[in-house]
């Protein structure tokens, strides 16, 4: 049995962490698992088949859209740049430049650990002793 | 430019830089609260409560068939410790002097880290803040001088949480004469006695000036709440030819959600 999301040792992660890198992983296989359903519909010709799978595929990206809430609940900056990339039209890329600078701007502001901020970034010290 | 006002100090970024520094060197190893409870933050200095979800009825209404309550909420602490800087040090520093004499902020320092621990573990009544030592729902459990038996004392404490269905795994809050006795100790059989409290707890030993005896508290989430409005920063005050008056400064607030996920073991 591996436990290959960790790549510290995992006696040493605090609870927390353990639990992202296991979401983390959930997501990587989400994904993974999306990919592969599409790569088979793209060569199945059988209606039935394909239905099935279809099927599948959008239970695993349900799945995937999970994961990645949870992650943006427990980091408030990813949220704040996502809100300025997802469900949006128009460039990508200038999107989430735009926002990765406002959110980063705007969390320094209030003194989080990031470049800019003029607070120290010491934050919480959870699992350290 | 922040209320901080650094921009107005005479003091370079590269000596800023040997502040901050020497500021976190010095705070992240005493500040012992962050180190066991839930933080939430920073929300900004802008951000002055923390919502308690509560609401008070007012009685003096003025009209008729109308209620009214108003909400409850805990206003956040600010707290300041000041010192000062040499300019002449600051200019040492600056010609790549190795030794500067930070003596002040490195008080400072120890000071914030102290009121913060107090304040979480022992209460700051006038800001409306309950300790987790004083709302413990347990019977506390006197430490004593005699390290030699913390084991059976923080088991003692560990087996209470249990039995009110409070998970671990748990750390402790000791204080530093009792983090000293314990680094100092090594039980019969050479076993020391830090690791033998690890195994107990599953979690850390914290030293935490500030903390009387010591606290065990459960680390599975969601008991302790710490909310930082502004995080740990250094300000500008004044300056004049010799020294720079400046301040360390955070603004927050602390509540506790369980009661019964904490023992208090004063000495």
């Amino acid at each position: 049995m591996g436990f290959d999301q960790y790549h510290e040792p995992a006696q040493e992660l605090p609870e927390e962490a353990r639990t992202f890198a296991r979401i983390c992983a959930n997501l990587i296989e989400e994904a993974e698992a999306i990919d592969w359903y599409e790569q088979r519909l793209s060569i199945e010709r059988d209606p039935d088949a394909r239905a099935i799978m279809l099927d599948a595929e959008g239970e695993e990206f349900k799945h995937f859209a999970m994961n990645l809430e949870f992650l943006f609940r427990r980091m408030p900056l990813w949220r704040e740049i996502a809100q300025g990339i997802l469900f949006t039209e128009g460039d990508i890329v200038e999107h989430g430049e735009e926002s990765e600078e406002e959110a980063t701007e705007g969390e320094a502001a209030k003194g989080a650990p990031l470049a800019g901020s003029e607070s120290l970034g010491i934050g919480s010290l959870r699992g350290s002793r | 430019m922040s209320h901080l006002l650094r921009e107005h100090a005479p003091i370079t970024e590269a000596g800023w830089r040997l502040l901050d520094d020497e500021a976190r060197e010095r705070l992240t190893p005493a500040l012992a609260a962050r180190k066991l409870v839930d933080f939430s933050g920073p929300h900004g200095w802008d951000y002055s409560a923390t919502n308690l979800g509560r609401v008070e009825e007012i009685a003096d209404v003025p009209g008729d068939g109308v209620a009214a309550g108003q909400r409850r909420v805990l206003g956040l602490v600010e707290l300041r410790a000041h010192f000062s800087i040499s300019r002449a040090q600051l200019d040492d520093a600056e010609r790549g002097a190795q030794d500067v004499d930070l003596g002040t902020l490195d008080t400072a320092a120890r000071r914030v880290a102290i009121a913060e621990n107090a304040a979480v573990f022992h209460g700051l009544s006038s800001a409306g803040i309950r300790g987790i030592a004083g709302t413990s729902t347990h019977d506390q459990i006197n430490l004593g001088e005699d390290c030699e038996v913390y084991p059976r004392h923080v088991a003692k404490a560990v087996d209470a949480l249990r039995g009110e269905g409070v998970d671990g795994p748990y750390g402790l809050a000791l204080s530093p004469e009792g983090h000293t006795h314990v680094l100092e100790t090594a039980e019969h059989g050479g076993y020391p006695l830090l690791e033998h409290l690890g195994e107990i707890l599953g979690g850390p030993i914290v030293w935490a000036p500030g903390v009387n005896g010591g606290v065990v508290v459960s680390l599975r989430g969601g008991d302790f709440l710490f909310e930082s409005g502004q995080d740990l920063s250094i300000g500008y005050e004044a300056h004049d030819a010799d020294s720079v008056q400046l301040y360390l400064e955070e603004s927050f607030s602390f509540r506790v959600a369980t009661p019964e996920a904490a023992v208090p073991l004063p000495s």
